[in-house]
């Protein structure tokens, strides 16, 4: 049963099959409408989310599926000390595919390999989201209208963000890219990302603390936010969170054809008058992300016979 | 210093000088009734010094924990004081219950009954990676 709980396990090839699927869904709305008709999707959150959930249940709405599950883990039998394991051969009675997330890295594989249906992993704490990275890659691919040869700078939190190291570890795997990454010295690229996906594949890259001496160079901008959550110690997080805001002023010597991306949600990192530039994008890849879980549902559902 | 040799069983050797005691725990030779004799520091010609385990019955061997420990071991299994079998070990691609994940944010901190995997990443420098998370083992 094929699963999808890291970007890696899909290859490019099937990454492009999804970008164009996306794109053909984005073209022609209406051959999709029913294309799931009869189907389930769970979505077994264990911890809040907005856009993730809500996306994957547009998703499956607007193929002509049904939705199930819960948002919570309280609302849940984890509540009563159900394992993961046990929850998604229960759930896989009841559905045709599970969207999970939930706050402890692997919990997603620990139900792939229990789960009798396809299961994508909607984020496990700071570890995978690769339908983030598949968002992220569709926007890319609609924004600039290719992969290629292209310099991409990632600013914020590039330590905890695991936004960042899917789409570095993804993009890596393109010609002719650069990256620029920029973060202050305690949020930088852990040493094993910048090892694998970066430095042996002979990948330029620059790293800086310094926004706006990089600003000219780059195609895409990728802000992020700093985490409250990953951090156990609190001081740390209000000293950094600060660290990078984007406004009007910085984006002065920018490319006007940038791009400007965020995973989202966004506290105070890019400036609210930065939404009307026609560069900001962020909104534009929130909606890119529900036509790539489409994309996606429909062909893990169509690999798994269902 | 003399060691008897043994009828049935199964004899350790190469161990790189100081495995040994690292083995014998791995592999809970201390839970055995039957004797078992680890000698530290045997010369070797090959290896200058190296460690040997004895152990005077016929047990299963668990390769995986001895190919993780110290890969350029030898077994010799012995039957009626004969030479029978002898075997190498290579590093083993997984480590079932061998290691634990000590990440807080693994899951398996919170669930108990989930086996701790981990795969080998990185032959050259013997990195293995908890499945769950990706976190390197301390080796």
């Amino acid at each position: 049963m094929k699963s999808l709980i890291n970007i890696l396990d899909l290859s490019v090839e099937e990454i492009d099959e999804l970008i164009a699927k996306a794109n053909d869904i984005i073209a022609n709305p209406d051959k999709y409408r029913e294309a799931c008709r009869y189907k389930k999707l769970a979505t077994l959150f264990y911890e809040p989310s907005t856009r993730t959930r809500l996306s994957f249940e547009a998703a499956m709405l607007e193929l002509g599926g049904s939705v199930l599950g819960f948002s919570e883990a309280n609302s849940s039998s984890a509540a009563k000390g159900e394992s993961v394991a046990d929850t998604a051969r229960t759930v896989s009675c009841y559905a045709d595919i599970i969207a999970m997330r939930h706050p402890k890295e692997g919990a997603p594989l620990v139900a792939a390999r229990s789960a009798s249906i396809p299961v994508i992993n909607a984020g496990d704490g700071g570890h995978n989201h690769p339908t983030q990275t598949l968002t992220d890659l569709l926007t890319i691919y609609r924004e600039k209208g290719r992969f290629n040869n292209l310099t991409l700078g990632f600013c914020g939190d590039l330590k905890f963000g695991r936004t960042v190291h899917s789409l570095i570890s993804a993009m890596s795997r393109y010609q002719g890219i650069k990256f620029v990454l920029i973060s202050p010295h305690e949020l930088k690229l852990p040493s094993y990302v910048k090892k694998d996906a970066i430095k042996e594949k002979g990948i330029p890259y620059v790293q800086t603390t310094d926004l706006e001496e990089v600003m000219p160079d780059l195609d895409i901008l990728y802000m992020t936010r700093v985490q409250r959550e990953r951090f156990f110690n609190e001081e740390d997080y209000l000293r950094l969170k600060d660290s990078y805001i984007l406004d009007m002023p910085k984006l002065a010597n920018a490319k006007a054809d940038l791009s400007i991306m965020h995973p989202l949600p966004r506290v105070n990192e890019i400036s609210t008058a930065v939404d009307d530039d026609p560069r900001a994008c962020y909104f534009r890849q929130a909606l890119n992300g529900k036509y790539i879980r489409m994309a996606l549902i429909l062909k893990l559902l169509e690999e798994a016979g269902r | 210093m003399n060691i008897d040799s043994i009828q049935n069983g199964v004899v350790i050797d190469h161990i790189t000088a100081g495995c040994g005691m690292q083995l014998y725990d791995l592999l809970g030779l201390d839970k055995l009734d039957c004797s078992v004799a680890i000698i530290k520091n045997v010369h070797s010609r090959k290896m200058g010094k190296k460690d040997i385990i004895k152990i005077d019955a016929d047990i299963p061997m668990d390769f995986d924990v001895i190919g993780y420990v110290d890969p350029g071991v030898t077994l010799d299994f012995i039957k009626d004081g004969k030479l029978i079998d002898k075997r190498t070990v290579d590093l083993p691609l997984t480590l079932t219950n061998v290691l634990r994940c000590k990440n807080p944010r693994c899951i398996t901190s919170i669930e108990q009954e989930l086996d701790h995997i981990f795969k080998l990443t990185d032959p050259e420098k013997k990195i293995y990676r908890c499945v769950y998370c990706e976190t390197k083992a301390n080796t």
